[in-house]
């Protein structure tokens, strides 16, 4: 069975996306292989900056041979079919077999296809996947036409068989033939060398100083690494994905340890290791007693006589070159913030957030608004929630922000300590970006939590407002996110806010922004009048309604009929507010489908309430899911269904709807008596518990109704010739349904 | 690879090396542009030899302007003046890795005690239009070069490629000679009866630039300055092809070309003035893109260009 050895050598290849190119050439290749009758024992992929390489052990010498039994024309067809399945199956007519069947004589061929050399299967399928490789990016060079990651210079692919004789398998692809040899480190190597087998080409490489294997390459670094800093009383700070990296930047690492001039010691550490990382792909080195970041390790790629002392002499000097300049943003932002940060505040307004948006200084006015609004809401202090708001976003005008923007708000932070703020808004500048992720914190100071929600709402519905809301996997402003972290700060708190207020003011408020050039004084005051009745009162119908009503007999009422400013916001914003609940809503199912709620028990707690209390939602769904997994629950949702389905045809038949008045004087049956008494004690503690939110015992309530409306359908036939009987029977199922309803809209659950 | 050669003592013995070098090697030693430039890429000898078919191979020094990088000649490190070295071989070797780093041997860097790393960066011009897969090389952790294979230029794909190598000549000198601050790397040879250090004759140039880019330069002129060398480059490629006063057939595509630097120029000056928003900058970059299109479809009707000459 012999073994194949592929290595494909280019010049350097992006270290982020050789690992997956490996894994790509693994699995093209065998799938080639195979579909082309070559099945394998083994593979093993790996990449180093300057190749891929493949190794595949167990491959049989050539594919089988297939034997294919084909069915003709009958024997009595025209003589043209013949001719045609002939030519088709290649063979002559004295090789077909005639057989007898049901309808008559038919004629049979015997097609076999003989096994190739793997050797030739070999080439066919490398050459397939080098000319379609899927690189996310790739190139053409020289005069060439094939396109690779970067300059493609050798193929290596042998076949090993078992007395360990190596043969080169014959391919050539624009000009370059595959060969047997390849080359070693590019400095320390000594040169080509030709190889056998993959136990030779790994061993020579060695020698020839090229790790091969990644993984190899990055356990050698950590464990380097450990030891320097461990030596000298510190401690690496762990970072996989720069291992990973620092590990694809280099065929034969070597870790050099160096340290940061103490007149960078006095920077915040994320700045250092942030620094450190994206310039240079460093490492930083804690020292343990002091809690700083004192050292660092650079991974080189050659081993030198002196040691690496020239190398990290100059990554020193790098270094030091990058951090006088944060040194010197620092300084410069720390003096802005120690005069208040109002100079980066004054810059917003020249800054644009979004081209209809306007300004981030508009958008940290309405923010601010927002959080004043959501303060009382989280039991936060209006006043704190206000000056965080205000100062939340100023350091995006720092020089260390803009130099690194995934500083932001840990920056702000630092800069409002700086500017003596309280400790809860120098907090919310950091926090109020959280969560960012699904695995991200959520903020839990009072301050932060408003800050969070005002910043997120805005952007919501500054996007609902002007019409950009994601679509398919285009999601370009993170709404979705956005939306994921409200609802992620509502329910990890356990806030009881009703969010949509919020989301009508902030609506309103975007609309007043975008309009503000066009339309008059008296329209744009009139809004900001009912911006205010919608902060007191909450419903921006209602409050809409009553400012229109006062507004219309005063000097210069603004015009209020169809197609008029106030008209258009009037009729836009209930209709956005509820398409973006919709989205919190869609957010809110992935989310709770990911702790194991089913969509269909969600989708019957959302419309109850005005489905934008998010906690008592996801509060009821519990309850609900749970009572479902029951024997009573599942029942009684057969017996809601067959009330309503029994109710609806007969709704629909009759053309009336069955909606009060069922009298227990007209039942006829125990059964039907019992109905009567169990639905008006199930409806008192219903309601009773939906007061009190205990949804456990609105549940377990609701299923103690499955008994009696099981034994109502036993005994009771609801079709009777007394009409007065029948009807007072189909307002009795009404009775179920209404019930039902407040406890869980049961129509929506499956199956 | 070459034998280890001695340090370089100056910063224009590096330049000299350079030259030395590419030229050993094949290359058309080229003079500078005569216009102002923000890179070498700008220099014609790239961006327009870099189009069609014709082979090419050319080295030369590029001094290049970006005002917004102005200090007053104080930071260590920027420089609104400064050298670029530049060279092009089109269609790209395919030892071009090894001749560049022959080159870094040239002017002293022993490979056996420095890391050099290939480090993946991809290059993209939105002015010209052009964009190309590389690196930029780090030598000790820090970049000394930028290695760019040519996609495409002024919207053409390159067939066939153009291997570009840049070399930030100050950046690159200071760290062969052990230098930390530009103003102190000796400009001749410190043994010179007259030696000269980089300061002694670019700092006070840096400093009277520094204030007319940043504070004094005139935008209104330089508004109307950027519109004049549009419409020139525009209605130099519009003329017809046809030369009455000689009978040939003459497309100016190196005179539009250089109104089409003219604007790209004047733009980065505009831009160091701080008179152009964010969403007015991105529409003049596409303007100047235009431009820069028109030329490279214009190059490529020439001879230069890879057009059989008809006579």
């Amino acid at each position: 069975m012999p073994d194949l050895l592929i290595e494909l050598f280019s010049e350097e290849i992006p270290a982020r996306m050789q690992r997956r190119a490996a894994d790509d050439l693994k699995a093209r290749m065998t799938d080639g292989l195979v579909e082309a009758g070559l099945t394998y024992g083994g593979a093993a992929a790996f990449s180093t900056p300057r190749r891929l390489a493949l190794a595949l052990e167990g491959l049989p010498a050539e594919s089988p041979t297939v034997v294919e039994e084909r069915k003709g024309p009958r024997v009595d067809a025209p003589e043209k079919a013949l001719e045609g399945f002939l030519r088709g199956a290649g063979v002559s007519k004295d090789e077909l077999e005639i057989r007898d069947e049901k309808k008559g004589q038919v004629y049979f061929a015997k097609i076999t296809k003989p096994g190739r050399p793997a050797e030739a299967i070999v080439a066919e399928v490398l050459e397939g996947v080098i000319r379609n490789f899927p690189w996310p990016k790739a190139m053409r060079w020289g005069a060439g036409s094939l396109r690779w990651v970067r300059p493609l210079h050798s193929i290596l692919c042998v076949l090993t068989d078992d007395a360990g004789e190596a043969s080169v398998v014959d391919l050539e692809i624009d000009g370059i033939r595959a060969g047997n040899t390849t080359q070693g480190h590019r400095f320390m190597g000594q040169g080509r060398f030709a190889v056998t087998g993959f136990g030779d080409y790994a061993a020579k490489l060695k020698r020839d100083k090229v790790l091969l294997n990644p993984e190899e390459r990055e356990a050698h670094i950590w464990q380097e690494a450990e030891n320097l800093a461990f030596a000298g009383g510190f401690e690496v700070v762990e970072d996989k994905g720069l291992l990973a990296e620092v590990a694809g930047l280099v065929e034969w690492p070597v870790a050099l340890m160096g340290e940061i001039g103490e007149e960078f010691l006095g920077l915040p550490p994320e700045v250092l290791q942030t620094s450190m990382k994206e310039h240079q792909k460093f490492f930083s080195v804690k020292n343990p007693k002091s809690g700083r970041i004192e050292r660092f390790i650079t991974v080189a790629n050659i081993e030198t006589e002196d040691h690496g002392a020239t190398i990290l002499a100059g990554n020193q000097k790098v270094l030091a070159a990058r951090l006088s300049d944060a040194k010197f943003f620092w300084e410069n932002d720390l003096r802005v913030a120690r005069d208040g940060m109002g100079a980066w505040i004054d810059q917003l307004e020249h800054v644009t957030f979004e081209r209809q948006l306007g300004t981030q200084a508009a958008r940290i006015a309405r923010i601010r608004a927002l959080a004043q609004e959501i303060a009382p809401a989280v039991g936060a202090d209006v006043e704190m929630a206000d000056a965080a708001a205000r100062v939340a976003k100023a350091d995006l005008s720092s020089e260390m922000v803009y130099e690194f923007p995934e500083l932001q708000g840990l920056m702000g932070r630092y800069y409002a300590e700086a500017a003596g703020l309280p400790e809860d808004v120098a907090a919310a500048c950091e926090e109020h970006y959280s969560p960012l992720g699904p695995s991200d914190e959520v903020p839990t100071r009072l301050v932060s939590v408003s800050v969070a929600l005002a910043d997120k709402l805005d952007t919501l519905t500054g996007f609902w407002a002007i019409d950009q809301k994601p679509t398919g996997s285009k999601d370009p402003f993170a709404l979705r996110r956005a939306a994921l972290g409200v609802i992620r700060i509502v329910l990890d708190n356990g806030y009881r806010i009703k969010l949509d207020r919020f989301i009508d003011g902030q609506l309103l408020r975007h609309k007043i922004g975008l309009n503000a050039k066009k339309a008059s004084e008296g329209e744009i005051d009139t809004l900001e009048e009912v911006l205010d009745e919608v902060a007191d009162h909450g419903v921006f119908g209602a409050a809409f309604q009553a400012v229109l009503d006062r507004v219309k007999d005063r000097d210069g009422a603004p015009e209020t009929g169809d197609g008029s400013l106030l008209r258009t916001v009037g009729d836009a914003v209930p209709d956005l507010s509820t398409d973006l609940l919709a989205f919190f809503h869609d957010r809110l199912k992935v989310y709770l489908r990911d702790q194991g709620i089913r969509h269909d028990v969600i989708d019957a707690c959302l419309e109850l309430d005005g489905g934008d209390d998010l906690a008592l939602i996801v509060a009821r769904a519990r309850a609900l899911q749970e009572v479902l997994a029951t024997e009573e629950g599942e029942n009684l949702v057969q017996g809601f269904k067959r009330a309503n389905n029994i109710l609806r045809q007969a709704e629909e038949k009759d053309g009336v709807e069955y909606s009060f008045g069922a009298d227990v004087k007209f039942a006829e049956a125990p059964e039907e008596k019992a109905l009567f008494a169990a639905l008006d004690r199930a409806e008192r503690a219903i309601a009773a518990a939906v007061k009190e939110e205990d949804f456990g015992a609105v549940m377990a309530a609701m299923a103690g109704l499955r008994a009696p409306i099981d034994a109502f359908f036993e005994a009771v036939q609801i079709n009777t010739d007394k009409d007065i009987v029948r009807r007072n029977r189909l307002n009795l199922l009404n009775r179920i349904r209404v019930i039902c309803l407040q406890a869980a809209d049961l129509t929506r659950i499956e199956g | 690879m070459a034998e280890k050669s001695e340090k370089p003592r100056s910063f224009q013995e590096i330049i000299l090396r350079l030259q030395a070098y590419w030229s050993s090697k094949g290359c058309a030693i080229m003079q500078p542009y005569d216009m102002e430039v923000g890179a070498g890429t700008f220099h014609p000898a790239t961006t327009l030899r870099s189009l069609g078919s014709k082979p090419w191979a050319a080295a030369y020094v590029q001094p290049s302007r970006r005002p917004t990088d102005g200090r007053y000649g104080e930071n260590p490190n920027r420089l609104q003046h400064y050298y670029q070295y530049q060279v092009l071989i089109k269609p790209s070797p395919p030892d071009l890795q090894e001749l560049y780093l022959g080159s870094l041997e040239a002017i002293g860097i022993d490979m056996d005690l420095h890391d050099i790393r290939f480090v993946e960066d991809d290059w993209e011009s939105p002015t010209l239009g052009a964009w190309g897969l590389g690196w930029e090389v780090w030598c000790d952790g820090m970049e000394v070069s930028q290695f760019t294979y040519f996609q495409q230029v002024g919207g053409h794909d390159c067939t066939p490629v153009s291997g570009e190598l840049t070399y930030g000549l100050e950046r690159l000198a200071m760290y062969v000679l052990g230098i930390d601050h530009v103003m102190e790397m000796p400009f001749n040879d410190p043994d010179a009866p007259i030696p000269l250090k980089y300061g002694d004759v670019f700092r006070q140039t840096e400093e009277e630039y520094s204030r007319w880019n940043f504070d004094v330069a005139n935008t209104e002129v330089l508004l109307k300055q950027f519109e004049e060398a549009e419409a020139e480059c525009e209605a130099i490629l519009t003329h017809p092809v046809d030369d009455p006063k000689t009978g040939k057939r003459i497309i100016m595509a190196h005179p539009a070309y250089d109104q089409c630097i003219k604007a790209s120029h004047i733009f980065n000056l505009l831009d160091a003035r701080g008179v152009i928003s964010v969403t007015e900058r991105q529409a003049y970059i596409g303007r100047v893109r235009a431009l820069a299109k028109q030329c490279a479809d214009a190059f490529v009707q020439t001879e230069a260009g890879g057009v059989e000459c008809s006579a």
